[in-house]
């Protein structure tokens, strides 16, 4: 391992594996049960309006003491 | 007096917990505060051997709960320092002997005559975890640069939390600077970006900890050790000074000079 390889450093991966280890631990959601969500998420959500499901963002965030899902549902412009 | 009833835990196993037990408890000690270190590991006894008193004990925290003897009994002095006891924990019963409710009542007799009860917590998060944690005030959880540590610390704190144990501290055991400036160990920042809680100290992994552990003399005794500085300094930001974060990287010739000189 080289000392230069500056994006590839170990401790930089350790962090990001942690991070995203961590969000499923703490709401005890596995990704597969995550993938699952959102799916059903953007199903009734078609029901009523015309979402852009390419952009669809989902994730876990912790803001001081609360942890929130935080997602976002684009629409499609119709006009 | 009531004092404190700290817990020193860390979900993990192999972290550090009871060599940090051992030397903050005598730092404290050394302050001149009045400390009861608790092993809370039934079964599986090792803050008397980190002390060096294993010689000592007659009674342990089993023989106290089922009366068979009386609290102050069972209670070990340090042969170094008269501030410092410890209640041993038994080594042939299992972490059932002793009930939550038994442990709480255990330390609020015990804070009546100290300033601290240490509670040296058992690795994992079943019962002996509960009972370490039933009568703490507060909470000290310990973890190393490593991914699975961190891992596990993060899960400690929902559950101190969930039970009502509100803002534990963290202390970062055993990181290595030449490490961390390579990139390869995850550097305090970002320990403490991820913990999303408040930094009690950092202890850099130092081989005199071995050397220490092997005589059953905590470092906090030995001077001009980094380990042993960063002990001291959690001791005095536990009882409410504001001390800096010490520097973790190798001291150099002159640095070390000034210090024997106590100039440092």
């Amino acid at each position: 391992m080289g000392i230069k390889e500056e994006e590839n450093k170990s401790k930089d991966i350790a962090k990001e594996r942690l991070q995203f280890v961590l969000v499923h631990d703490r709401i005890n959601l596995s990704p597969e049960e995550m993938k699952n969500l959102r799916a059903e998420m953007l199903e009734v959500l078609k029901k009523y309006v015309d979402v852009d499901d390419q952009n669809v963002k989902m994730e876990l965030d912790k803001k001081e003491d609360i942890m929130a899902l935080v997602a976002n549902f684009p629409i499609n412009n119709s006009s | 007096m009531a004092g404190k009833v700290i817990v020193i835990t860390s979900g993990k196993g192999g972290v550090g917990k009871t060599t940090a037990t051992a030397n903050i408890g005598t730092a404290l000690a050394e302050i001149g505060k009045k400390v009861c270190l608790i092993d809370a590991d039934i079964g599986l006894r090792n803050l008397d051997v980190v002390l060096g008193l294993e010689n000592r004990i007659v009674y342990d925290i089993v023989d106290v709960v089922e009366g068979n003897c009386r609290l102050e009994q069972a209670l070990i002095k340090d042969k170094r320092n008269n501030n410092l006891v410890l209640l041993p924990a038994a080594q042939t019963r299992d972490k059932t002997a002793v009930s939550p409710e038994q442990m709480k009542e255990l330390t609020n007799d015990l804070k009546e005559d100290m300033d601290y009860v240490l509670v040296d917590s058992p690795a994992g998060i079943e019962q002996g975890f509960q009972n370490s944690i039933a009568g703490a005030d507060d909470a000290i959880i310990l973890t190393t640069p490593e991914v699975s540590a961190v891992r596990d610390a993060d899960r400690i704190i929902g559950l101190l939390e969930a039970e009502g144990v509100n803002d534990p501290e963290v202390i970062i055991n055993r990181i290595r600077m030449d490490m961390v400036d390579r990139g390869d160990m995850m550097n305090i920042e970002d320990m403490i970006e991820i913990l999303a809680i408040n930094l009690l100290g950092v202890v850099p992994d130092d081989e005199s900890i071995v050397v220490s552990t092997n005589r059953g003399e905590p470092i906090v005794l030995s001077d001009g050790v980094k380990a042993s500085q960063a002990f001291n300094n959690i001791a005095h930001r536990i009882t409410g000074k504001d001390i800096p974060i010490m520097d973790l990287r190798k001291d150099s010739v002159m640095t070390k000079l000034k210090k024997i000189f106590g100039l440092g």
